[in-house]
């Protein structure tokens, strides 16, 4: 049987993807350029016996997802640039209480109201850096409309595997281009259901290690009492300061993502054997770059393309890797430099980074690495 | 007829020693030892559980 | 006969972290007999709370217990609500963490007549920071960052929301102990949004800049302010002149968030 296939928006993907992972709760605040998700998920969600909720504000939102994420359900919410700024203070709770729940960001230019409908990528350190506090930090940059939809799905996947929030961001263009799609068939994708407790409800802690570092999570309602806290607990969720308990556990939530690093990290290799230029790009400037990669081979330059999917935790070991064998890279973002530091970071002076950099709310084009390669070549 | 008095438990270690079960005793039953209360003359208690009911401490149980 | 608090208080918990004298003990154990009253099942009863002295209070209760961020406790809440209608669930936070950080969510909870009860215990100060002036301060009251006496008018936060939306409104004070828990189990059992003000004390922060003397005389005057609704009716405006009414202020019945919603579902099931 031929696959169900559609032309959609990247947003109109997101909320598809939600679907098909099993969301069954969204409570959002209107913001451009996302909207269209919570759209989509107020007709969909009923149907399906999900719930859907506008909250007053985007604090309230992220409030509602975690209450939503406690009592059971696999929630989302969707936002861009200032939504996300105000969402930090209760993705740090997310983080510290360990709550599974999905954050779909759509970047847009900033800070603060910035242009609400021009592009851009510079959400990327708020996605590791914004909320207070150390905490593990998840965060996927789709290029494509299907690959937002399979995205989203592996976030809610992550998000209940390791029992902590997920960041979705696509930047403005990929939210809204409109592409062919092909669904995957029900059961088609793993789905994963975060670990429910099978011990007695006396004996349950939401935070007990003997089971490794991601405890199984109960529900409120379904029989077990338990309390949850945003303050620095103990296992069994009561709050605490003492040292070695507190050191543990925010070593632990860290842990979970940084120990499982090759299993969260995902990227795109092309045409890597024989590349002495490497452009290392995310979303839709990863489209350019992979434009201007197939031009520059056409040209006689031997470039690649190193496209990064999960933006955090970064593909470290990978890049570090490439370094020792290529002449250099060129990070085009649509912001001043975030990857861009990040890979500087990595590769150790092993080769020489080259930014293309744009926050004027066009996308960086094919013309401009391409430009770049000539130059640095 | 003998009267059946009632118990008064003072739990020491929840006791903070507000003072407001002494002050709004009816009968002036209690009385403050040091920092918590104590039954200092349990024959006045009418059991009206004042004490009990406004012990911010969950301190006090009266059993009649 | 002795009530037995215990039933719902974690082993090990007290002595709980207020100061000598605070009356939110006192609320609390009027929560507690309001939940044996009507009958909640621990396990299906969620309390949950912001930020303050009074948002310590679900950690000591036996039942699904959420400490949440300063203000936020309404919004965690209505997930909760929104997600599992069958659980019964409870908010308890100051007047700080209510109506100032917390006012919106505050305010769109009494909209949405979301069914849950709020208490609020309103000591009129931030009492765990250590005593600055919160939106219920009364105007002229001193507070740490009021020296020179409050220049803010304050909130009648049974008022606000009354004009709000929520549909069960009462107030009552920590001097009037064995009104509590029937004001709370009455909240509890009205179908929609419940807030129940109760007037606090707060001696260590509040108090002793306004020179009340004692946690006695703290006491006694939320004995004097307090006027009955029912007896407030044959008063002259004069003589309600400081008072404050206690009682069940305001009740109606209008449809319910989480009822709608299911209707919502069933239209949407129906348009599939």
């Amino acid at each position: 049987m031929a696959k169900k296939v559609a032309f959609l928006q990247g947003n109109e993907a997101a909320a598809q993807g939600a679907l098909y992972a099993g969301c069954n709760f969204f409570a959002g605040y209107p913001i451009t350029p996302s909207t269209e998700v919570a759209e989509v998920m107020s007709a969909e969600l009923p149907k399906v016996g999900g719930k859907f909720i506008q909250m007053e504000d985007e604090i309230g939102a992220m409030a509602a997802i975690i209450g939503g994420a406690l009592a059971g359900s696999k929630t989302l919410t969707s936002t861009s640039g200032p939504g996300l700024s105000l969402k930090q203070e209760l993705i740090g709770y997310a983080c510290i209480a360990e709550i599974p729940c999905v954050i779909y960001n759509v970047m847009r230019g900033g800070p603060s109201t910035g242009m609400p409908t021009g592009p851009s990528q510079s959400d990327v350190m708020c996605a590791k850096w914004g909320t207070h506090g150390d905490h593990p930090a998840i965060c996927l940059v789709p290029a494509s409309v299907q690959e937002t939809y399979e995205e989203v799905i592996r976030a809610f996947n992550l998000s209940e595997k390791y029992r902590t929030p997920v960041m979705v961001m696509p930047d403005e263009i990929v939210a809204h281009m409109r592409e062919r799609i092909v669904f995957p068939e029900p059961g088609e994708v793993a789905v994963i259901e975060r670990t429910v407790p099978t011990v007695q409800p006396e004996q349950y802690k939401p935070y007990d290690t003997s089971f490794g570092d991601v405890p199984p999570l109960a529900a409120f309602g379904s029989g077990y009492k338990f309390h949850v806290t945003g303050l620095n607990k103990m296992q069994d969720g009561f709050p605490t300061t003492k040292a070695a308990i507190v050191q543990a556990e925010e070593e632990r939530q860290v842990r979970k993502v940084d120990g499982n690093v090759d299993d969260i990290v995902k990227y795109e290799e092309y045409l890597l054997d024989d590349a002495e230029i490497v452009v290392v790009a995310f979303g839709s400037t990863s489209r350019s770059a992979r434009f201007a990669v197939n031009e520059a081979r056409k040209q006689g330059i031997k470039a690649g393309l190193f496209r990064l999917i999960t933006f955090w935790p970064f593909p470290e070991k990978q890049l570090l890797a490439l370094s020792k064998k290529v002449k250099a890279f060129i990070t085009p973002e649509m912001n001043l430099g975030m990857a861009t530091g990040v890979v500087k970071g990595v590769v150790e002076g092993n080769a020489p980074v080259h930014g293309i950099f744009r926050v004027d709310g066009e996308p960086i084009n094919p013309g401009q690495i391409l430009d770049k390669m000539k130059e640095v070549k | 007829m003998e009267k059946k008095l009632p118990t008064i438990e003072i739990i020491e270690k929840y006791c903070k020693g507000c003072h407001i079960c002494v002050e709004f005793c009816p009968t002036k039953v209690l009385e403050m030892q040091g920092f918590v209360a104590s039954v200092k003359n349990l024959e006045a208690c009418i059991k009206c559980m004042q004490c009990e009911l406004r012990c911010p401490d969950f301190a006090i149980k009266v059993t009649a | 006969m002795a009530f037995d608090y215990e039933k719902y208080i974690r082993p090990g918990k007290l002595p709980h972290i207020w100061c000598p004298g605070c009356g939110h003990g006192i609320v609390m154990k009027g929560l507690i007999r309001a939940i044996d009253t009507v009958g909640l099942k621990k396990e299906n009863t969620a309390i949950v709370s912001g930020i303050g002295c009074a948002s310590r209070l679900p950690g000591y209760m036996d039942c699904c217990t959420l400490h949440t961020a300063h203000g936020r406790a309404a919004a965690f809440a209505t997930g909760v609500k929104m997600a599992k209608p069958e659980m019964d669930v409870i908010l308890v936070g100051g007047d700080g963490d209510g109506t100032a950080i917390g006012g919106n969510h505050f305010i769109h909870a009494c909209r949405r007549n979301i069914d849950m009860t709020y208490i609020i215990l309103n000591n009129k100060i931030y009492g765990m920071t250590g005593g600055q002036f919160s939106p219920a301060t009364p105007t002229g009251a001193k507070a740490s960052t009021t020296p020179y006496g409050n220049p803010d008018a304050a909130f009648d936060i049974a008022k606000l929301a009354i004009g709000a939306g929520a549909t069960f409104v009462a107030r009552g004070t920590a001097f009037h102990a064995n009104q509590i828990d029937k004001l709370i189990a009455e909240a509890i059992q009205h179908k929609g949004f419940s807030v129940v003000e109760i007037l606090d004390d707060c001696p260590t922060t509040y108090g002793r800049r306004n020179k009340f003397k004692s946690v006695i005389e703290m006491m006694n005057h939320l004995k004097e302010i307090a006027v009955p609704v029912k007896a407030a009716e044959k008063m002259s405006p004069e003589q309600l002149q400081g008072k404050v009414l206690t009682g069940v202020l305001y009740k109606e019945e209008r449809p319910e968030y989480t009822d709608e919603y299911a209707k919502v579902i069933e239209r949407a099931k129906g348009a599939k």
